[in-house]
């Protein structure tokens, strides 16, 4: 008994984040017929995910009102996990969907990176975008302390959306250097709606401890985290905290993409200016393509939706609008570019892959990703390597990821369901 | 908090009240419970908040390997710590 639900339409959208939602909506104000799939309870992706109360973005408002009001059909609890020959399955709650497409477009967005140190697996240790997430989503944080460290803009966002919470921050600990974050600036200056946001969030902030040149050596506590070393400009120091959010940047979530068969680029899913990858019905949006923020992903979801549909006319103001965004990707690289010392934190029994425990002394052992995985299954766990993979990459130069079909663990149903699919279409 | 607004739910064996709404994970923080076991034994508790680390999930309503984090609290729901083997 195979619960498979079959849905037909011209556009398939994988993600339901600012990037997917502006493909939906203008994929279908062309007449086509969409279905837009996210693994998430609600709409918004990362960035515009709704706090339990009220959505405080208004352009997100506007742009969801017009999903809602369209005709997209919106599939969310269903994770896509294997795509093949213009089709996409998706494993929900009750069962499977079977999405047959003439164009799918990548919105899969972005996710944090994490490197390991002591002590990171003990619960209270999360990301940075975690705790916003997790904020949003009732966590109470309400006289709690807690120390924000790693590197990027969210590190503030964060920060500021615990204080509104009633948190104490102890200190946002960037690994960054003051000329790291110099040079950023000029790339800001020319970004109107980024530069309002950063004055926002240094005005929320003020009077918070906020340290360059400081990163986290070990996280320290018996059954949870209770203090925090902290390396600061040459000298170590302890705080103690409730929680540590840190984070060091996002990398890219192109597993969707690189499953079937889409080139890549230094990591990013390589598109022309048309955000088509090197599979035609393929396209892509976002933050797979280059970490860039919001902006520039709705403009790449616009741009992705008229060209799945040939409105030629509005592709040209919007791929002329999108060129001047691309700066600021490479800026914000720039900006967020690791620290050498960052790679010997982790010590010899820091676990590096969370979902296997493999240590560090373990994978030392190996001179390939490939060997590694194979004999210590680091990365081979149910986060299937989104995790430990990236750091991985950082400390030993490996590419844990060799993509194969299912990309979420699923239910042994869910596997026969697309099998016994297989074998009546053939 | 009016009845209304707030669910019910029983994480290993105790009781919270949070607001509608409040993802499971995000209780679980609340109670200060932790989530799965780790393979050499170790709690684990909610590390990327958006459905890919894997490490929140727990056994919800009877179903194992549940990622807390991508499920709301609804009434009397039943949460359990994941044992992994």
């Amino acid at each position: 008994m195979n619960n498979l639900i079959e849905y037909r339409c011209q556009t398939v959208v994988a993600g339901g984040g600012p990037a997917g939602i502006a493909a939906a909506v203008t994929s279908a104000r062309a007449g086509a017929s969409v279905v837009l799939v996210d693994d998430n309870p609600a709409l918004g992706g990362q960035v515009w995910r709704a706090s339990r109360n009220s959505h405080p973005y208004s352009e997100a408002e506007v742009w969801l009102d017009q999903l809602r009001n369209s005709s997209v059909i919106i599939l969310l609890k269903a994770r896509a996990f294997y795509a093949e020959g213009q089709r996409l399955f998706a494993e929900t709650d009750s069962g499977v969907c079977q999405i047959i497409y003439d164009k799918l477009i990548v919105a899969t967005g972005a996710r944090e990176r994490f490197l390991p140190f002591p002590g990171w697996t003990l619960p209270n240790v999360i990301g940075v975008g975690a705790l916003q997430a997790f904020i949003k989503a009732g966590m109470p944080v309400a006289g709690k302390k807690i120390v924000v460290a790693g590197t990027g803009p969210l590190l503030f966002a964060a920060a500021a959306e615990s204080l509104k919470h009633g948190a104490q921050i102890v200190c946002i600990a960037e690994q960054s250097a003051w000329s790291q974050f110099y040079r950023f600036v000029p790339a800001l200056l020319r970004e109107w709606t980024k530069l309002k946001d950063a004055a926002r969030l240094s005005w929320r902030l003020r009077g918070v401890r906020q340290w360059k040149n400081c990163w986290p050596l070990a996280a320290l506590g018996q059954r949870r985290l209770e203090a925090l070393r902290l390396m600061r400009s040459g000298r170590t120091e302890e705080v103690s905290c409730d929680y540590l959010a840190c984070g060091f940047h996002l990398v890219p979530n192109i597993e969707l993409a690189a499953l079937l068969g889409c080139r890549l680029e230094n990591g990013f899913v390589a598109v022309d200016f048309n955000q088509q990858t090197s599979i035609p019905s393929v396209y892509c949006a976002g933050e797979p393509t280059g970490i860039g923020g919001v902006e520039r992903a709705l403009l790449e979801g616009q741009i992705a939706g008229c060209a799945a549909t040939n409105q030629d006319s509005l592709l040209h103001t919007l791929t002329r609008e999108h060129a001047r965004r691309q700066d600021f990707v490479k800026a914000l690289q720039r900006a967020t570019t690791l620290r050498s010392e960052l790679q010997s934190i982790a010590t010899a029994d820091t676990l590096v892959c969370r979902c296997e425990d493999v240590t560090l002394a373990q994978l030392s052992k190996y001179d390939s990703g490939s060997a590694a995985k194979l004999l210590s299954r680091c990365g081979m766990g149910p986060c299937q390597g989104r995790v430990c993979g990236p750091a991985a990459d950082f400390l030993f130069g490996w590419k844990l990821n060799n993509l194969r079909p299912p990309l979420f663990p699923v239910r042994c149903s869910s596997l026969a369901a697309i099998c016994s699919q297989s074998t009546t279409s053939t | 908090l009016s009845e209304l607004a707030t669910v019910i739910v029983r994480i290993n064996g105790k009781e919270v009240r949070v607001p509608r709404g409040t993802t499971v994970a995000a209780a679980v923080f609340a109670a200060g419970e932790t989530c799965r076991t780790s393979v050499s034994n170790h709690p684990r508790a909610p590390l990327c908040g958006m459905g890919i680390c894997f490490e929140c999930r727990m056994i919800v309503a009877g179903r194992t390997h549940t990622r807390t984090c991508q499920i709301l609290c609804e009434p009397d729901m039943e949460i359990s710590t994941d044992f992994e083997r």
